[in-house]
């Protein structure tokens, strides 16, 4: 059966001037949103609106423009905090990307860690447990890492299976009374998996740990409500979500905010302020030290505001049937091998695959000279590469703007990779 | 972009048959080199025998590109002297870093010359230089070893 999809991706592609750039004598057939998306002339006018007419520092200045930039600020987290269900706009807090959003949170246990008056949830003594997956994109697995070499907790993970999907038969196991935190990715990176979550939130809730996920690649792609989710934290970018670089976001629970020291301390964070001690203001403006991205902030606000006129369930149904088209076609490459879900169920619009006896710097390479984008590595998942026995892969990945002759494109250049290497 | 001009018969047929592949006693010095981008890898040893290059042999995974010029590597550098493998060593570097614009002197680089076109594509220099970073760091520790501080 068809499925019905009502996103008119003509009149999206319209919208995105760079789908028209010629790579040689074809348009660029752009596979490779999993890295970073393309911009709607939405999102650039907006920004450029801003910058031209209402341009200043935030929450400062009592001037005209300041109180615009201010109101344009505070407006564009407001606009994130609806997009996600969160029940507060002041459980946003606005960051440089998903990777500092997690460093923010891992920081506050490390901080925690070294006061003794600091709540009990984030104290991690010798022993205790943070626990990810094998399936971790670097940014949702190092500063985890890191934090239980340094307060002496050991970092445990919840491994994959052959079909790519996170071995759910052992959570009971993984987390266990020690867990004080649990960390996952909500759709996975490299392999393109879209985690059911209930089992491993209520089994972190059982035990007593925090909970939350690396939300870069679900945001995005999938309607995500943060409190159907029942997490205490997510994070997730604004270049991927269609929106500007240089703007992320951690949306954590007001009381876990509360309780979390800051990471970033300088201006705008403050109370009151001595020579000897500061007090903090309350979040989410205690985590956001020093001048904020604004601009971005209104990129971003610009393309939950695309997002939401497409609807993200209009958007889940094109990226399933890209997914499904996609899977199918390249089962039909000489060599190719899928590494990851090869079922369209559970999964996004993203698939990683290795060619039998060709490198994938060397695929990528040829797809570029057929004007089709890839991304090519190893994709910040170095151990999920090592679980399928592999040193990098190809990764195609679609969003709103991708089409079924895209797909047809790329799976003809690959016939063309083979020829090459033959 | 053409292809042809990135991968030229020569490498392709290095990539294919890899030249002095494998990795063998005796040696002096050995190198491990990482391309973090990529996950590329190689390791390699140099077994030096008074002045000359009595070996060069490596392991490696990676590109077209990065395993063909390790094997264009084995076959400039090995049975030369120190004193030519650094002078290639200096050539073909200067190549890969001249942005296309270099053509390289068959004379002296052989078969790497075929690598001109790749000093055109900075995201594949790495992968060309990997080997020669490698045959670089075990050639310095294989000095270390034996004494020589010359070099």
């Amino acid at each position: 059966m068809e499925a019905v999809t009502k996103l008119d991706v003509e009149a999206v592609r319209a919208d995105f001037p760079i789908l028209k750039r010629m790579i040689g004598d074809r348009p660029v057939a752009y596979l490779d949103s999993a890295a970073t998306s393309q911009k709607p002339v939405q999102v650039v006018e907006a920004m450029r609106r801003f910058t031209e007419h209402s341009n200043a520092n935030i929450s400062r200045s009592v001037h005209t423009l300041g109180a615009e930039a201010t109101e344009a600020y505070e407006g564009a987290r407001a606009r994130v905090a609806a997009f996600i269900g969160a029940p507060s706009a002041d459980e946003v807090v606005f960051t440089k990307n998903s990777t500092e959003a997690i460093n923010l949170l891992a920081y506050a246990f490390q901080n925690a860690a070294l006061d003794p008056h600091a709540d009990p949830r984030l104290r991690l003594a010798p022993g205790d447990e943070i626990v990810v997956t094998e399936m971790e994109h670097h940014a949702n697995l190092i500063p985890w890492q890191q934090l239980a070499r340094r307060t002496g907790a050991v970092l445990k993970w919840i491994g994959i299976t052959d079909h790519g999907r996170l071995d759910l038969e052992s959570v009971p196991e993984v987390i266990t009374e020690r867990t004080k935190l649990v960390s996952f990715t909500h759709v996975a990176n490299l392999l393109g998996t879209v985690n059911p979550t209930s089992q491993i939130t209520a089994r972190a809730r059982e035990v007593g740990a925090l909970v939350g996920l690396d939300a870069s690649q679900s945001v995005p792609h999938i309607p995500v409500n943060v409190a159907e989710l029942g997490v205490d934290f997510i994070a997730f970018t604004g270049h991927k979500m269609l929106g500007p670089t240089g703007i992320g976001v951690l949306w954590a629970k007001a009381d876990l905010l509360d309780a979390m020291p800051p990471f970033l301390t300088g201006g705008s964070m403050i109370k009151t302020v001595t020579m000897e001690q500061t007090t903090f203001a309350e979040a989410p403006a205690k985590f956001e030290a020093g001048t904020p991205p604004i601009a971005e902030a209104v990129g971003l606000a610009a393309a939950v505001d695309y997002l939401d006129s497409l609807g993200m369930e209009n958007v889940r149904a094109h990226e399933k049937e890209l997914a499904g088209y996609m899977l199918e076609r390249l089962e039909t490459v000489d060599g190719l091998t899928v590494i990851g879900p090869r079922v369209p169920i559970g999964r996004s619009a993203t698939v990683s695959f290795t060619l039998e006896g060709v490198h994938p710097h060397d695929v990528g390479q040829v797809l570029d000279a057929e004007a089709v984008a890839v991304r090519v590595g190893h994709h910040c998942a170095k151990p999920t590469c090592d679980r399928f026995g592999v040193n990098a892969t190809t990764r195609a990945s679609a969003y709103v703007y991708n089409t079924h002759e895209e797909i047809d494109r790329l799976v003809e250049a690959l016939g063309r990779v083979r020829k090459v290497f033959s | 972009m053409n292809l042809d001009e990135l991968y030229q018969e020569v490498i392709l047929d290095h990539y294919k048959r890899p030249r002095g592949a494998g990795l063998r006693e005796p040696y002096e010095g050995e190198s491990h080199q990482v391309n973090p981008t990529c996950g590329d890898e190689i390791t390699l040893r140099v077994h030096v025998d008074g002045d000359k290059i009595a070996d060069v042999s490596y392991e490696n995974v990676g590109c077209s590109i990065s395993k063909a010029s390790a094997s264009v590597l084995y076959e400039l550098v090995n049975g030369s002297t120190v004193d030519d493998a650094l002078a290639r060593l200096a050539e073909f570097t200067e190549l890969m870093n001249s942005k296309g614009q270099g053509e390289g002197d068959e004379e002296t680089l052989e078969d790497a010359v075929a690598f001109a076109g790749v000093s055109k594509y900075p995201m594949r220099v790495k992968c060309a230089l990997l080997g020669w970073m490698a045959f670089k760091d075990a050639l310095v520790r294989a000095e270390a070893t034996s004494g020589r501080t010359d070099a």
